[in-house]
């Protein structure tokens, strides 16, 4: 909120502006009327939400708002102001206490902002002024600064690349740390700006930020003397993103466009609003429950007071009399007053420290996924980052997981596989030999069965050779030439000819090197030209002229290039979707059966076509390219529409299979996930052949499931429309894997024969546009119900060919289906960014089932202390409605705060119901905590009556022990205090030993906890009762605990209270369907006949890889 | 930025930070259970037949003598004018009632836990802290102060009302009447007497002279420093009889150590005969329904007699080796069977 005030003050006189101008170095420039420096925000980053000054009242005002707080604080006026039974210390201390330590929790995750800010802040920067570099720090960077990046360093701002210390104008950079990219991403230098930077005379004209990381927009006027200003066109090429970090390359200038918090980085950060927990949500149901209970209880209590004062002699014996102020207060006022006053009285039901201990429990909660060294990834040295301590425990009810394909369950690590030249296959072993070379050794299948005409060949190689944006890594440098992508095979060591690559997509790696294999070698791109080592040696040159970038919608990129000769050519490759429709028909039968066999078994396949521009084409799409590059409008469409108009009567030469190897371990996590229960989707912007049959290697579909296809090719139908037909399918697919089905309950183990039917849902993109948007609106809701029925009913469901906008709109629709499950993406690319951020948890699994230890907290707290306030009310009726409390103040104040806490924090912290060792071979477990089960009415309702049970018990054991209460041997009788000391002693005790027999995994911190804690207790009443506390008005309790234990009877009467409480609880236990190991080692041999070999497989490794590779993607 | 203490990253490998403590797990299997169960049931059969027992063997004899009834000996005190009145209730012991004896006066509907009540004095005085005989704390009103402004001291309702009944015992061997002593002596807590409450230093030497500017409680007859006149250890705060009074009693319905008989020919016990209770009846219960009682028990090591305890501890006791049955046939049935496998 307030990062948006802010930016709203600093951009807020330009924000009427469609665009901004900036003047490189500060200088004025010839042209321009007048050099008026705008306003822009400095370059300071802030995402920390208080300073030193406004710590105070506003973290006061944060916490006020939550509900129990506020609640206490009301409590704590209304025994400022009114006469109440109990001091405003005993709700006042606890409060204060819940409010510092949340206050200091919160401080210091501001600190650690802060410190976060100022290391980037305060970062030094080279800044070229006047001709100098000056050292500067970063938050002192303005708009219009000349910066100098090296290598290796993150951009300290919005930066316009100007020049670079590569010769050909590029740079490279990694914006892993943006939006989790982390392969290298090619930049290009504006052109005619590399020359002299001390003195360049230009302006730069902007668009205004915007978050889009991908879209800028933008134009350089480059003014020379006595020319006409020269204008380039900027776009996102150019744009070096603050965050991303320069890779590959010396040094970099480039002149800053925006600033701070009006960079791309923060921008994109600020969208990112407080996931509140579904917990938390639930507590304060359950407090609204406990809300409710209070005041009917007050309401009973002032009711029945007033009822029994109107008995003669009742209201004021002589014993007891008012004084004056007294008599003379309103009779309705005293009523509301006496409300207050047992409002007061009864208030602990709602207990203080929930929030604490919830907390507590998430913040610690979050280090154990830090520490966990099994998410600890060697290559990026790095382990789990955990952004918000908040969801923790939402990670252990995710019914929906939603998963990218590539680079998520597969490795993103691209082989080349074989092609296909004009209809004739050319396959290449994969022999992980020395050389990952071109094997003949299997025979005539191996290499090519016939070969296409050596023309054709050579063309189509030399097409997969130049149709890239492939750059060579260069020589010389001290690395290994190796490939550069995601650091995932640079450790092979690479034969001496090889070449390392960096490209901006691992499929274009593979294409080169593929070609490479096959005798055609790229050698690099030098000022516009590119070197092509062929199969004799020799060095071919093309004059690079334009290239047709790669978007996911076109899903194609060509480019085109000049021979020698003087022949202009365009190549072009991309997805068969978008190439046949662009190629001769004829030539796409003989080369499409491949690609479909390719597809199926699950390799990327490309075409590529090719053709050949006449000099007056060119010309017109060379003038419409330029035109476009240049347009500050609707760039993108132009340019869309005019590579469209290129890319058209083109002539296939083949198709390329590349595969895409699984992530390790890939087929067991999804076989894991399944099994617990959880309904993995995948989303996918493959074609379906490829998604399918990835799911089938993954063991998602499995040789059992049933698929159910709605795609665009079962649509086609000659007799109905599509949409008819879509409906008609819909509802076949609906009475299929709906009605028919039995019912899915929730918990119950999936079965791993075929009794059960497992349907597979199989949608494409188009088809799910339909859905999502039919012609006609009415349908719209009929549509997605279905839909999401048929989903829901499904274990796997597959969307390919997804939009990144599709897969959010996914997300977002089981989101807020029925019961509003927890649903969690996996992904890694940019395309996935929009989809995590719609998912209730963005990534990272942790398969620990000590989350159900929250459940029981939330629970536990309110419990315990209905338990504890119920003998208070009950007494009630014993000491004449008068609000007499039965327990001591300190004891009041103490219970949740120190005597009941910690145990339940240690055990929400540390408490594994079952081992790791069990939990990850046998994911079944999961289902049993997660659909939230364990916040459910139904448990609720059986802790609020055992709480019931007990208060009832308590009171009444000790109501029966005091009918007499001659309770020593020397005669002497035990008063009102001894009487609540000995209920609150055993309720203390009853609470904690629960917790105890609860707790399954006992380390020595439980064992500390538990029984140090009933040790406190001991302690502290002695204490608290063995001084005469000069403090206090009245010593209540003096030496009331000791007498307590001097009498046998309080002893037995405690012990067989306490007994007697636990009870219901032991029995249950041994009751229960037995949870030792016993019972739990038969499941995994289960599991496996579902066809796993590997039966020590765990479920770690896969979600380990994905989680670190996302906890880069948030800054 | 720079790629550097990158190791440092590195998680701990410790076990706490693995959560891989070493950790006891427990399992309530049923061999552990059923045992335990049993022999919890034993015990607590075994503990609560000894209360039980106790309880039976301890003699209470009680006595209302408010005066309800025409016939009653007491009825006559019951009349409001009637001040100084005594009555005198005859009873007879048929077997020797065991000593030491201790003497309970008891009332009911009596509250003394309300909350106005119960707050009602000034811990301060009571602590011999004469700075505050002046200005008694606020919550003594409308026991703060007399008609006259006077500051009342000890101040406040519990103080105000204390019961001043008292008993005189005889016992009738022959007709005559031969006076049972009774033991005021360590009727109170010990550490109320010796520590919690203090008399105001004597001014001057005169015990008396400390309490110069402050008025007796309205109904008290006599101001602190002369509550008892035979004793001089027993008068001010450190009265017995007030201590007790001033611990409050935790129902509406309590009794409250008046006396113990364990001096000269009466530390046996009271023999089986005729005896007379004289009661100096000043304390007026009727107003508010109350009752009022003397009760003579005598005391075990569980205290007072109370069956209570003896009976939970019976009835829990064979709950236990009930269930510990129950379940010893639910696992022969169900159980067993798996288990033996799993071994």
């Amino acid at each position: 909120m307030l990062r948006r005030r802010l930016n709203r003050l600093c951009g807020g006189d330009e924000k009427r502006v469609d665009s901004r101008t900036i003047y490189v170095g500060h200088r004025p420039c010839p042209d321009t009327e007048a050099f008026i420096p705008s306003k822009f925000c400095d370059n300071r980053i802030v995402s920390s939400k208080y300073t030193v000054w406004n710590f105070l009242p506003k973290n006061l005002f944060e916490q006020f708002r939550r509900i129990a707080n506020f609640y206490f604080l009301i409590i704590f006026l209304v025994q400022v102001i009114v006469d109440t039974p109990t001091s405003p210390v005993t709700s006042g201390l606890p409060l204060f206490f819940v409010i510092t330590v949340t206050a200091i929790k919160q401080g210091y995750e501001d600190w650690l902002r802060h410190k976060a800010d100022n290391e980037v802040n305060k970062y030094p920067v080279t800044v070229l002024e006047d001709g100098r570099s000056v050292k500067k720090e970063s938050e002192k960077i303005k708009v219009g600064d000349v910066v100098e990046v090296v290598e290796d360093e993150t951009f300290p701002c919005d930066l316009i690349l100007l020049q670079s210390s590569r010769e050909d104008g590029t740079c490279f950079v990694t914006t892993a740390s943006l939006d989790g990219e982390s392969n290298h991403k090619t930049h290009y230098t504006v052109p005619d700006t590399e020359k002299d930077l001390q003195a360049l005379p230009a302006t730069i004209e902007c668009e205004q930020p915007q978050p889009d990381l991908y879209k800028f927009v933008g134009r350089m006027h480059i003014y020379k003397p006595e020319q006409e200003p020269a204008v380039r066109s900027l776009g996102p090429e150019n744009l070096l993103l603050k965050g991303a970090t320069l890779k590959n390359t010396k040094k970099i200038s480039g002149v800053t466009v925006y600033t701070g918090m009006e960079t791309k980085m923060a921008l994109n950060y600020q969208g990112k609003s407080q996931k509140r927990s579904a917990v938390e949500k639930s507590i304060n149901a359950f407090l609204l429950v406990y809300l409710c209970i209070l005041i009917s209880k007050a309401v009973v209590c002032t009711t029945l007071k007033y009822v029994w004062q109107s008995k003669e002699g009742q209201d004021e014996p002589w014993y007891n009399q008012k004084n004056q102020k007294e008599k003379d207060t309103n009779m309705y006022l005293k009523m509301f007053t006496d409300f207050l006053s047992f409002m007061v009285l009864f208030n602990f039901i709602i207990p203080v420290s929930m929030y604490v201990t919830v907390e507590m429990q998430k913040f610690l909660g979050s280090f154990f996924i830090t520490w966990d060294k099994d998410f600890f990834d060697p290559e990026i040295q790095e382990g789990a980052l955990v952004n918000t301590s908040d969801l923790n425990e939402e990670l252990g009810q995710v019914e929906y997981v939603f998963t990218d394909k590539t680079g998520t369950l597969t490795q993103n690590n691209m082989e080349f596989i074989e092609c296909c030249i004009d209809g004739f296959q050319y396959k290449h072993r994969d022999t992980r030999s020395e050389l990952d070379g071109f094997t003949v050794t299997d025979g005539p299948v191996n290499k090519l069965q016939q070969k296409a005409g050596q023309e054709k060949e050579e063309l189509f190689l030399r097409a997969l050779c130049l149709c890239h944006t492939v750059q060579v890594k260069e020589a010389g440098s001290e690395e290994v030439l190796t490939d550069q992508v995601d650091g995932i095979d640079g450790m092979q060591p690479q034969p001496e000819e090889e070449r390392g690559f960096i490209a901006s997509s691992p499929d274009e790696i593979a294409l080169v090197r593929g070609a490479m294999e096959y005798g055609f070698t790229f050698l690099g791109l030098e000022s516009k030209s590119m070197k092509i080592k062929n199969r004799e040696n020799n060095i071919e040159e093309y004059k690079l002229l334009h290239v047709l970038n790669f978007d996911p919608v076109r899903r194609r990129m060509s480019v085109i290039v000049q021979t020698k000769s003087g022949e202009t050519l365009l190549f072009c490759k991309g997805a068969d979707s978008s190439i046949f429709p662009r190629v001769k028909p004829e030539e796409v039968d003989r080369i499409r059966m491949h690609v479909e066999r390719n597809a199926t078994e699950g390799y990327r396949t490309l075409c590529v076509a090719y053709k050949q521009l006449s000099a007056e084409e060119y010309a017109v799409a060379d003038t419409g390219l330029r035109e476009a590059r240049l347009a500050l409008q609707d760039r993108e469409q132009k340019l869309m529409a005019m590579y469209n108009q290129v890319e058209t009567g083109m002539s296939l030469i083949g198709a390329t299979a590349v595969e895409d190897r699984l992530q390790e371990e890939a087929a067991e996590t999804m076989e894991a996930l399944q099994g617990a229960g959880m309904k993995v989707w995948v989303l996918t912007g493959d074609k379906m052949e490829t998604a399918k049959s990835t799911c089938y290697a993954c063991r998602l579909f499995q040789r059992g499931t049933e698929l159910l296809e709605l795609t665009v090719r079962t649509l086609e139908d000659g007799r109905l429309k599509r949409e008819e037909k879509l409906l008609e399918l819909l509802r076949d697919y609906h009475r299929r894997a709906v009605q028919d089905a039995p019912p899915v309950k929730a918990g119950v183990t999936r079965s791993w024969s075929t009794a059960n039917q497992d349907y597979g849902f199989i949608i494409d993109g188009a088809t799910l546009s339909l859905v999502m948007n039919p012609s006609r609106e009415a349908d719209a809701s009929q549509y997605r119900s279905l839909f999401l029925q048929i989903c829901q009913n499904c274990t796997a469901v597959l969307c390919c060919r997804m939009a990144p906008l599709q897969k959010a709109q996914i997300v977002k629709m089981v989101k807020n289906s029925k019961g509003s499950p927890i649903t969690l993406s996996i992904g890694d690319g940019a395309n996935d960014v929009s989809m995590i951020l719609e998912a209730h948890v963005g990534i990272g699994i942790k398969g620990k089932e000590g989350r159900q230890a929250v459940r029981n907290s939330d629970y536990a707290i309110p419990t315990f202390n209905l338990c504890f306030i119920l003998p208070q009310f009950l007494y009630q009726f014993f000491c004449g409605y008068s609000q007499q409390p039965l327990y001591d103040a300190a004891y009041l104040t103490m219970y949740n705060i120190c005597f009941t806490s910690m145990p339940i924090l240690a055990y929400s912290l540390l408490e594994q119901h079952i081992s790791m060792e069990i939990l990850l071979d046998n994911a079944a477990l999961y289902r049993e905590i997660a659909n939230n089960a364990m916040l459910r009415w139904r448990p609720f309702l059986y802790w609020t009556v055992l709480g019931i049970f007990q208060g009832l018990l308590f009171f009444f054991g000790v109501r029966f022990l005091f009918s007499n209460p001659a309770l020593q041997d020397n005669g002497q009788v035990f008063g009102n205090w001894s009487y609540g000391t000995i209920v609150f002693t055993v309720l203390v005790f009853t609470v904690t030993l629960k917790l105890a027999l609860d707790t399954r995994h006992w380390t020595w911190i439980n064992h500390f906890v538990i029984w140090g804690s009933l040790a406190f207790y001991v302690f502290f009443s002695f204490f608290w009762g063995g001084i005469i506390w000069p403090f206090l008005k009245q010593q209540r309790l003096y030496f009331v605990f000791a007498n307590m234990l001097s009498s046998v009877s309080a002893w037995l009467v405690i012990i067989i209270l306490i007994l007697l409480s636990l009870l219901p609880e032991i029995l249950l236990v041994v009751l229960r369907k037995p949870r030792g190991p016993h019972s739990r080692q038969k499941k995994p041999s289960q599991s496996n006949v579902g066809g796993s070999q590997s039966s020590q497989s765990s479920a770690r490794p896969l979600l380990m890889r994905t989680f670190s590779d996302e906890s880069n993607s948030v800054i | 930025m720079k790629n550097e203490g990158e190791a440092a990253k590195r998680p701990d490998n410790t076990a706490f930070t693995q959560q891989r403590l070493p950790a006891w797990q427990p399992i309530l299997s049923a061999g552990i259970v059923i045992p335990s169960f049993l022999l919890i049931g034993l015990a607590f059969i075994g503990i609560g037949i000894g209360l039980f027992l106790t309880s039976q063997t301890i003699q209470v004899w009680e006595m209302d003598y408010t005066g309800v009834e025409k016939d009653s000996p007491c009825f006559r005190c019951t009349i409001l004018s009637n001040q100084n009145c005594t009555c005198e209730v005859i009873f007879s012991l048929s077997t020797l009632f065991t000593g030491p004896v201790f003497f309970y006066y008891g009332l009911s509907n009596y509250y003394q836990n309300f909350r106005k009540y119960g707050v009602s004095k000034d811990y301060y005085q009571l602590a011999g802290d004469t700075g505050y005989f002046k200005n008694p704390e606020a919550y003594c009103s409308p026991y703060a102060y007399d008609s006259k402004k006077n500051p009342i001291v000890p101040c406040g309702a519990i103080a105000n009302s204390i019961f001043n009944d008292t008993f005189e015992l005889y016992q009738i061997i022959n007709g005559t009447k031969k006076q049972v002593p009774l033991d005021g002596k360590g009727i109170s807590w010990w550490t109320d007497y010796n520590i919690k409450y203090r008399n105001p230093s004597p001014v001057n030497g005169s015990f008396a002279k400390s309490f110069d500017g402050t008025v007796k409680p309205i109904n008290w007859p006599k101001p602190a420093y002369e509550l008892d006149l035979t004793d001089p250890n027993n008068n001010g705060f450190l009265n017995q009889d007030f201590l007790v009074w001033m611990r409050r009693a935790a129902l509406p319905q309590f009794r409250k150590l008046y006396r113990r008989i364990t001096d000269g020919d009466y530390a046996a016990g009271l023999p089986a005969g005729n005896y007379s209770l004289k009661v100096h009846y000043n304390y007026p219960v009727l107003s508010f329904d109350g009752r009022k009682k003397v009760v003579f028990s005598n005391v075990s090591w569980m205290g007072g007699k109370n069956d209570f305890l003896g009976i939970a501890y019976l009835v829990v006791g064979s709950l236990c080796v009930i269930m510990s049955v129950v379940m010893l046939v639910v696992y022969a049935k169900f159980k067993f069977s798996d288990d033996d496998e799993a071994r």
